[in-house]
């Protein structure tokens, strides 16, 4: 058994980088839009949104319950982690006419 | 804002039009026409009507540019209040009475509005709807008596008041929004009412579509202009927009009203509908209150808005 340890560490850090999480991807909310409204993300990525508007805004998923932000003010940000793959579709409950989309690809 | 005198000749035609209809405000500068100011301020004399007064979006929390405190503002519009020299009946407050529905927010807002010494309703604005509870606190303070998600109705003098509730639940890519049950009770409301009735709605976004692309409407808005129409006299308070716009279409007057905290740009100029940056000089003149004088003689409502300025 003692020869194999170094055969499994060896084969442990090889495969780190594929268990690693995706790059995190920052949106932008500026101007009452979401800055990007459709990102592409291999799933497992964590989205970041940041208000850089002055008046609040939310990130809130379109059926209200997968996620939800509590008001985002001025430099406030909320994130959230996408496991599967699918389509999100996300609003501003404050202003609703801002809409986004999370496209989450099999990673 | 780059092309002064466009805008100021387009408000005076606004305001001819609106002479012509019989509703009549002043605007910064005092576009009206005197004689028309004149019928309307002598019409709350004791015995004849009566007067109400509306205030809106005072965004109490708000303190960035080009307003660094909205209670400040708003203690000078109450201060306007305070000095009219015959009493409004009571005040109509059209949402946004906090900036983040914070509890502190609301407290300095009941503290600034009771200086006035006058009765006051309140119906809710987006940014009243931000707590946990998604608008339980508004509702705890403001919503006692009232049905649903805080709509409601009363009388005076002979005037049917109406408080509808557009900001609650909004869905993904929509604007304002009524709901069936609100809209069921908006219809139970008046069905026993006599179309000569004069009605008064005050809600906190347009009831018409007024600029959808910021979202400043009301999606279902033609079914509650549907149940109003049959009536002689329908005058649409909101807030909202931060600015003055009127239209008519038949009985119905519709009249949005300027915030007290901070102007927003007029449809479609510049690429977002946020707070519209002047120069502090000039803020007060952009910022006000709304008395809305009722003559008993059938005559349409007299609206009046003040720049605090
Ligand atoms: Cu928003």
């Amino acid at each position: 058994m003692r020869h194999l340890l170094p055969a499994l560490a060896l084969a442990a850090t090889l495969a780190a980088p594929a268990f690693a999480a995706p790059a995190p991807v920052t949106v932008k909310i500026a101007n009452f839009t979401f800055a990007a409204p459709v990102v592409t993300v291999p799933a497992g990525t964590t989205v970041t949104w940041v208000n850089e508007d002055d008046i609040p805004h939310t990130v809130v998923a379109d059926d209200k319950t997968m996620f939800k932000s509590k008001v985002l003010d001025t430099g406030d940000k909320f994130a959230f982690t996408f496991a599967k793959p699918g389509t999100y579709g996300y609003f501003c409950s404050i202003h609703p006419h801002m809409t986004g989309k999370i496209v989450v690809k099999a990673p | 804002m780059d092309d002064k005198d466009p805008p100021s000749r387009r408000r005076m035609l606004e305001c001819m039009g609106w002479a012509g209809a019989g509703v009549l405000w002043t605007v910064s500068g005092g576009l009206a026409s005197s004689v028309s100011l004149d019928t309307a301020l002598a019409a709350p004399k004791p015995g004849k009507g009566f007067s109400f007064l509306q205030v809106s979006d005072s965004h109490i929390g708000f303190n960035k540019d080009p307003n660094p405190d909205a209670r400040v503002t708003f203690r000078e519009a109450v201060a306007k209040i305070k000095a009219m020299p015959v009493k409004p009946a009571f005040i109509l407050h059209t949402g946004d009475v906090s900036h983040l529905s914070r509890d502190a927010e609301f407290d300095d807002a009941d503290q600034i509005l009771s200086e006035a010494g006058l009765t006051a309703f309140h119906v809710p604005g987006e940014h009243d709807m931000l707590d946990e509870g998604g608008g339980v606190a508004f509702l705890k303070r403001y919503g006692k008596g009232t049905a649903g998600d805080g709509w409601f109705s009363f009388d005076h003098s002979g005037v049917h008041f109406v408080g509808l509730v557009n900001v609650k639940d909004l869905k993904a890519g929509g604007m304002g929004h009524l709901g069936e049950a609100q809209l069921a009770w908006l219809q139970q409301d008046l069905e026993d009412r006599s179309s000569s009735t004069p009605i008064v709605v005050f809600t906190h976004i347009p009831m018409w579509a007024l600029y959808p692309e910021w979202g400043w409407g009301t999606d279902d808005s033609a079914q509650a202009m549907s149940l109003l129409r049959r009536f002689g006299s329908v005058t649409v308070l909101n807030g909202h927009i931060h600015q003055v716009i009127q239209k008519v279409e038949g009985n119905v007057a519709f009249h949005t009203a300027r915030s007290t905290a901070f102007p927003q740009p007029a449809p479609g100029q510049g690429p977002a509908p946020g707070p519209m940056k002047v120069p502090a000089g000039q803020l007060r003149d952009v910022l006000g209150i709304r008395t809305v004088n009722l003559v008993r003689n059938g005559q349409p409502l007299a609206v009046i808005d003040t720049p605090l300025a």
